[in-house]
Protein backbone atom coordinates (compact mmCIF):
# COMPACT_ATOMS: atom_id res chain seq x y z
CA UNK A 1 0.00 0.00 0.00
CA UNK A 2 1.09 3.63 -0.75
CA UNK A 3 2.05 6.07 2.07
CA UNK A 4 2.18 9.99 1.51
CA UNK A 5 4.01 12.16 4.30
CA UNK A 6 2.93 14.73 5.93
CA UNK A 7 4.84 17.75 7.28
CA UNK A 8 4.15 18.29 11.16
CA UNK A 9 7.06 19.81 12.80
CA UNK A 10 5.89 20.09 16.14
CA UNK A 11 7.68 20.28 19.26
CA UNK A 12 6.28 17.56 21.90
CA UNK A 13 7.52 19.07 24.70
CA UNK A 14 5.35 22.36 23.16
CA UNK A 15 2.24 22.73 25.89
CA UNK A 16 4.66 22.22 28.82
CA UNK A 17 6.81 24.83 27.33
CA UNK A 18 4.10 27.51 26.77
CA UNK A 19 2.68 26.90 30.23
CA UNK A 20 6.31 27.34 31.60
CA UNK A 21 6.80 30.57 29.27
CA UNK A 22 3.14 31.99 30.87
CA UNK A 23 4.54 31.08 34.56
CA UNK A 24 7.82 32.73 34.15
CA UNK A 25 6.42 36.05 33.00
CA UNK A 26 3.91 35.42 35.65
CA UNK A 27 6.65 35.50 38.43
CA UNK A 28 8.69 38.26 36.32
CA UNK A 29 5.51 40.67 36.49
CA UNK A 30 5.04 39.82 40.67
CA UNK A 31 8.55 40.18 40.88
CA UNK A 32 9.17 37.21 42.79
CA UNK A 33 12.14 35.00 41.98
CA UNK A 34 11.39 31.54 41.91
CA UNK A 35 14.71 28.71 42.16
CA UNK A 36 13.85 25.36 40.88
CA UNK A 37 15.82 22.47 43.25
CA UNK A 38 16.55 18.70 41.63
CA UNK A 39 18.70 15.74 42.56
CA UNK A 40 18.81 12.35 43.40
CA UNK A 41 16.50 11.11 46.08
CA UNK A 42 17.69 11.30 48.93
CA UNK A 43 20.69 14.04 48.30
CA UNK A 44 19.87 16.30 50.89
CA UNK A 45 17.49 18.85 48.82
CA UNK A 46 15.00 19.09 51.83
CA UNK A 47 17.48 19.86 54.49
CA UNK A 48 19.44 22.51 52.44
CA UNK A 49 16.18 24.41 51.75
CA UNK A 50 15.14 24.30 55.57
CA UNK A 51 18.58 25.87 55.83
CA UNK A 52 17.86 28.26 52.80
CA UNK A 53 14.14 28.92 54.34
CA UNK A 54 15.02 30.00 57.69
CA UNK A 55 18.47 32.15 56.42
CA UNK A 56 16.25 33.84 53.83
CA UNK A 57 12.77 34.31 56.09
CA UNK A 58 13.89 37.44 58.37
CA UNK A 59 14.02 39.98 55.54
CA UNK A 60 12.26 38.08 53.12
CA UNK A 61 9.25 36.63 51.86
CA UNK A 62 9.25 33.08 51.31
CA UNK A 63 7.23 29.70 50.27
CA UNK A 64 8.29 26.65 48.67
CA UNK A 65 6.31 23.89 46.03
CA UNK A 66 7.47 20.86 47.24
CA UNK A 67 7.05 17.32 44.86
CA UNK A 68 6.82 13.66 46.06
CA UNK A 69 5.01 10.99 44.79
CA UNK A 70 3.46 10.64 47.72
CA UNK A 71 3.48 11.73 51.60
CA UNK A 72 3.21 15.04 53.17
CA UNK A 73 6.55 15.07 55.11
CA UNK A 74 8.61 17.29 53.26
CA UNK A 75 6.05 20.14 53.42
CA UNK A 76 5.66 19.21 57.38
CA UNK A 77 9.69 19.99 57.45
CA UNK A 78 9.49 22.76 55.35
CA UNK A 79 6.81 24.57 57.47
CA UNK A 80 9.21 25.05 60.38
CA UNK A 81 10.66 27.80 58.38
CA UNK A 82 7.81 29.17 56.57
CA UNK A 83 3.94 29.15 56.91
CA UNK A 84 3.66 29.38 53.24
CA UNK A 85 4.49 25.51 52.07
CA UNK A 86 2.32 23.62 49.85
CA UNK A 87 2.85 19.85 48.72
CA UNK A 88 2.40 18.03 45.47
CA UNK A 89 1.64 14.79 45.92
CA UNK A 90 2.17 13.52 41.95
CA UNK A 91 0.85 10.16 42.62
CA UNK A 92 2.84 7.82 39.93
CA UNK A 93 4.48 10.40 38.45
CA UNK A 94 8.64 11.11 38.74
CA UNK A 95 8.50 14.35 37.55
CA UNK A 96 7.16 18.17 38.42
CA UNK A 97 5.36 19.53 35.37
CA UNK A 98 4.31 23.85 34.74
CA UNK A 99 0.82 22.56 35.12
CA UNK A 100 1.21 20.94 38.58
CA UNK A 101 3.43 24.26 39.51
CA UNK A 102 0.16 26.47 38.18
CA UNK A 103 -2.23 24.54 39.50
CA UNK A 104 -0.22 24.17 42.89
CA UNK A 105 0.12 28.38 42.92
CA UNK A 106 -3.70 28.82 42.74
CA UNK A 107 -4.81 31.82 45.49
CA UNK A 108 -1.88 32.95 46.10
CA UNK A 109 -0.64 35.91 45.58
CA UNK A 110 2.76 36.53 44.27
CA UNK A 111 3.54 39.86 44.04
CA UNK A 112 3.13 39.20 48.27
CA UNK A 113 6.73 37.10 48.31
CA UNK A 114 10.26 37.58 47.37
CA UNK A 115 11.07 34.16 46.42
CA UNK A 116 9.40 30.96 45.55
CA UNK A 117 11.22 27.94 45.93
CA UNK A 118 10.66 24.95 43.70
CA UNK A 119 11.38 21.10 44.82
CA UNK A 120 11.20 18.80 42.62
CA UNK A 121 10.49 15.03 43.34
CA UNK A 122 14.02 13.43 43.68
CA UNK A 123 15.16 12.40 39.79
CA UNK A 124 17.92 12.81 38.04
CA UNK A 125 16.56 11.63 35.03
CA UNK A 126 12.93 12.67 34.23
CA UNK A 127 12.91 16.72 35.35
CA UNK A 128 15.11 17.54 33.02
CA UNK A 129 12.81 17.58 30.10
CA UNK A 130 10.15 20.11 32.41
CA UNK A 131 10.97 23.83 32.58
CA UNK A 132 8.73 24.85 35.23
CA UNK A 133 9.36 28.72 34.50
CA UNK A 134 12.09 28.90 37.19
CA UNK A 135 14.22 31.55 36.43
CA UNK A 136 17.20 29.40 38.25
CA UNK A 137 17.45 26.16 38.61
CA UNK A 138 20.26 24.36 41.39
CA UNK A 139 20.99 20.51 41.20
CA UNK A 140 22.35 19.14 44.13
CA UNK A 141 24.77 16.45 44.39
CA UNK A 142 25.18 15.06 47.79
CA UNK A 143 29.06 13.73 49.11
CA UNK A 144 27.80 10.29 49.63
CA UNK A 145 26.49 9.84 46.02
CA UNK A 146 30.12 9.89 44.93
CA UNK A 147 31.72 12.01 42.43
CA UNK A 148 30.52 10.56 39.26
CA UNK A 149 27.00 11.46 38.88
CA UNK A 150 27.29 14.30 36.68
CA UNK A 151 28.65 11.44 34.19
CA UNK A 152 25.88 9.43 34.95
CA UNK A 153 23.23 12.22 34.16
CA UNK A 154 25.19 15.28 31.94
CA UNK A 155 21.20 15.99 30.85
CA UNK A 156 20.29 17.43 34.25
CA UNK A 157 23.31 18.54 35.65
CA UNK A 158 23.58 20.46 31.64
CA UNK A 159 20.08 21.69 32.37
CA UNK A 160 20.50 23.05 35.41
CA UNK A 161 22.52 26.77 36.27
CA UNK A 162 24.12 26.28 39.39
CA UNK A 163 25.65 23.10 41.44
CA UNK A 164 25.54 22.78 45.18
CA UNK A 165 27.65 19.79 46.62
CA UNK A 166 25.56 18.66 50.06
CA UNK A 167 26.80 16.80 52.57
CA UNK A 168 30.20 18.18 52.59
CA UNK A 169 30.53 17.11 56.02
CA UNK A 170 30.39 13.51 55.32
CA UNK A 171 33.15 14.20 52.64
CA UNK A 172 35.41 12.72 54.32
CA UNK A 173 33.80 9.82 55.80
CA UNK A 174 32.50 8.73 52.29
CA UNK A 175 36.02 9.25 50.69
CA UNK A 176 34.49 12.08 48.30
CA UNK A 177 36.67 12.90 45.64
CA UNK A 178 35.90 16.50 45.28
CA UNK A 179 38.46 17.88 42.87
CA UNK A 180 37.13 14.63 40.44
CA UNK A 181 33.27 16.49 41.30
CA UNK A 182 33.89 19.66 40.49
CA UNK A 183 35.85 18.28 36.93
CA UNK A 184 32.89 15.98 36.50
CA UNK A 185 30.68 18.92 36.67
CA UNK A 186 32.34 20.82 34.33
CA UNK A 187 32.84 18.18 32.13
CA UNK A 188 29.14 18.39 31.40
CA UNK A 189 27.98 22.29 32.03
CA UNK A 190 31.41 23.86 31.68
CA UNK A 191 31.81 27.21 33.64
CA UNK A 192 28.73 25.97 35.56
CA UNK A 193 29.12 27.95 39.34
CA UNK A 194 29.58 25.49 41.72
CA UNK A 195 29.11 25.76 45.95
CA UNK A 196 30.27 23.22 48.72
CA UNK A 197 27.68 22.66 51.33
CA UNK A 198 27.05 21.38 54.53
CA UNK A 199 23.40 21.77 55.66
CA UNK A 200 24.13 20.25 58.97
CA UNK A 201 27.01 22.47 59.83
CA UNK A 202 26.10 25.30 57.99
CA UNK A 203 29.37 25.70 56.18
CA UNK A 204 29.07 27.37 52.93
CA UNK A 205 25.35 28.13 53.19
CA UNK A 206 25.81 31.68 53.32
CA UNK A 207 27.35 32.01 49.87
CA UNK A 208 24.41 30.45 48.40
CA UNK A 209 22.16 32.67 50.46
CA UNK A 210 24.17 35.85 49.21
CA UNK A 211 23.41 34.47 45.64
CA UNK A 212 19.79 34.54 45.83
CA UNK A 213 19.98 38.10 47.26
CA UNK A 214 21.62 38.86 44.47
CA UNK A 215 19.69 37.32 41.78
CA UNK A 216 16.90 38.85 43.46
CA UNK A 217 18.23 42.09 43.33
CA UNK A 218 19.93 41.78 39.59
CA UNK A 219 15.83 40.58 38.16
CA UNK A 220 14.06 43.51 40.06
CA UNK A 221 16.79 46.26 38.93
CA UNK A 222 16.04 44.78 35.32
CA UNK A 223 12.02 45.12 36.14
CA UNK A 224 12.49 48.69 37.27
CA UNK A 225 14.57 49.58 34.09
CA UNK A 226 11.81 47.97 32.29
CA UNK A 227 8.90 49.57 33.92
CA UNK A 228 11.36 53.22 33.75
CA UNK A 229 11.71 52.07 30.26
CA UNK A 230 7.77 51.87 29.24
CA UNK A 231 6.78 54.64 31.28
CA UNK A 232 9.54 57.14 29.62
CA UNK A 233 8.07 55.80 25.98
CA UNK A 234 4.69 56.33 27.12
CA UNK A 235 5.48 60.11 27.80
CA UNK A 236 7.73 60.86 25.09
CA UNK B 1 10.86 6.77 33.45
CA UNK B 2 8.65 10.19 31.88
CA UNK B 3 8.17 8.46 28.34
CA UNK B 4 4.39 7.88 29.07
CA UNK B 5 4.00 11.25 29.42
CA UNK B 6 5.90 12.32 26.69
CA UNK B 7 4.11 9.77 24.38
CA UNK B 8 0.48 10.65 25.60
CA UNK B 9 1.82 14.22 24.38
CA UNK B 10 2.37 13.19 21.21
CA UNK B 11 -0.47 11.62 20.90
CA UNK B 12 -2.22 15.02 21.73
CA UNK B 13 -0.44 16.68 19.11
CA UNK B 14 -0.92 14.39 16.73
CA UNK B 15 -4.55 14.05 17.36
CA UNK B 16 -5.18 17.64 17.21
CA UNK B 17 -2.70 17.72 13.84
CA UNK B 18 -5.01 14.79 12.13
CA UNK B 19 -8.21 16.12 13.13
CA UNK B 20 -7.63 19.27 11.75
CA UNK B 21 -5.95 18.07 8.77
CA UNK B 22 -8.19 15.17 8.37
CA UNK B 23 -6.17 12.46 8.18
CA UNK B 24 -6.90 9.06 8.74
CA UNK B 25 -4.51 5.73 9.02
CA UNK B 26 -1.43 6.76 10.20
CA UNK B 27 1.04 4.40 9.74
CA UNK B 28 4.39 6.15 10.77
CA UNK B 29 4.68 8.54 13.02
CA UNK B 30 8.06 10.23 12.50
CA UNK B 31 10.31 12.06 15.64
CA UNK B 32 13.40 13.63 16.06
CA UNK B 33 14.88 12.59 19.47
CA UNK B 34 18.01 14.57 20.61
CA UNK B 35 20.86 12.34 22.00
CA UNK B 36 20.63 15.13 24.60
CA UNK B 37 17.12 15.42 25.34
CA UNK B 38 16.84 13.18 28.39
CA UNK B 39 14.27 11.25 26.87
CA UNK B 40 15.12 7.61 26.05
CA UNK B 41 14.17 5.97 22.49
CA UNK B 42 13.52 2.27 23.34
CA UNK B 43 11.54 3.44 25.82
CA UNK B 44 9.32 5.60 23.90
CA UNK B 45 8.78 2.67 21.63
CA UNK B 46 7.55 0.88 24.56
CA UNK B 47 5.22 3.21 25.82
CA UNK B 48 3.58 4.05 22.24
CA UNK B 49 2.54 0.50 21.93
CA UNK B 50 1.21 0.48 24.97
CA UNK B 51 -0.60 3.94 24.80
CA UNK B 52 -1.87 3.41 21.49
CA UNK B 53 -3.92 0.47 22.31
CA UNK B 54 -7.74 1.86 21.41
CA UNK B 55 -7.08 5.00 19.86
CA UNK B 56 -6.73 5.64 16.17
CA UNK B 57 -2.98 5.16 16.41
CA UNK B 58 -2.98 1.76 17.13
CA UNK B 59 -2.09 0.26 14.16
CA UNK B 60 0.51 3.15 13.79
CA UNK B 61 4.58 2.90 14.71
CA UNK B 62 6.91 5.13 15.42
CA UNK B 63 10.13 5.88 13.83
CA UNK B 64 12.83 7.64 15.85
CA UNK B 65 15.57 9.26 14.41
CA UNK B 66 18.38 10.05 16.66
CA UNK B 67 19.83 13.87 16.40
CA UNK B 68 23.61 13.40 17.70
CA UNK B 69 24.87 16.26 20.27
CA UNK B 70 26.50 19.27 18.82
CA UNK B 71 28.33 22.10 20.44
CA UNK B 72 30.18 25.66 19.04
CA UNK B 73 33.74 25.86 19.29
CA UNK B 74 34.49 29.61 20.54
CA UNK B 75 37.88 28.87 19.39
CA UNK B 76 37.43 26.89 16.45
CA UNK B 77 34.41 28.91 15.54
CA UNK B 78 33.01 25.66 14.37
CA UNK B 79 30.00 23.14 15.44
CA UNK B 80 31.87 20.13 16.46
CA UNK B 81 30.64 16.56 18.03
CA UNK B 82 32.05 16.34 21.65
CA UNK B 83 33.71 13.24 22.08
CA UNK B 84 30.57 11.86 24.19
CA UNK B 85 27.65 13.15 26.14
CA UNK B 86 29.73 14.08 29.54
CA UNK B 87 32.29 15.08 27.83
CA UNK B 88 31.24 18.93 26.69
CA UNK B 89 34.65 20.22 24.75
CA UNK B 90 35.82 20.46 21.43
CA UNK B 91 37.40 17.29 19.98
CA UNK B 92 40.12 19.23 18.36
CA UNK B 93 41.20 21.67 20.17
CA UNK B 94 39.87 20.83 23.69
CA UNK B 95 38.31 23.53 24.72
CA UNK B 96 35.27 23.48 26.71
CA UNK B 97 31.66 24.62 25.23
CA UNK B 98 28.28 25.15 27.28
CA UNK B 99 26.91 26.23 23.71
CA UNK B 100 24.66 23.35 22.71
CA UNK B 101 23.58 23.52 19.14
CA UNK B 102 21.60 20.65 18.44
CA UNK B 103 20.84 17.17 20.19
CA UNK B 104 17.77 18.46 22.76
CA UNK B 105 15.27 18.14 19.60
CA UNK B 106 12.13 16.44 20.89
CA UNK B 107 10.00 17.04 17.61
CA UNK B 108 7.35 14.96 15.44
CA UNK B 109 8.44 15.93 11.87
CA UNK B 110 5.98 13.92 10.11
CA UNK B 111 3.24 11.58 9.85
CA UNK B 112 3.13 8.82 7.30
CA UNK B 113 -0.73 7.96 6.06
CA UNK B 114 -2.54 6.16 3.46
CA UNK B 115 -2.42 7.70 0.21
Amino acid sequence: MSTRIVEVRARVMKQNDLLAHALRERFQASGVSVVGLVSSPGSGKTAFLEKILGGLAGDFRVAALVGDLATENDAARLKRATPNVRQITTGTICHLDAQMIERALDGWQLETLDFLFIENVGNLVCPSSYDLGEELRLVLLSATEGEDKPLKYPTIFNSSDVAIITKMDLAEAADFDLAAARRNIENVRPGMQIFEVSAKTGSGMQEVLQLLRDRLAGSRDTRLAAQVGSLSSLSS
Amino acid sequence: MHELSIVLSIIDEIGEQSEARDLHDIQVVHLKVGAFSGVDPNALVFAWELACEGTPFAQSRLDIQIVPLIIHCAVCRQDRTPPSLNQLYCPQCETPSETIVAGRELEVVSLEVAA
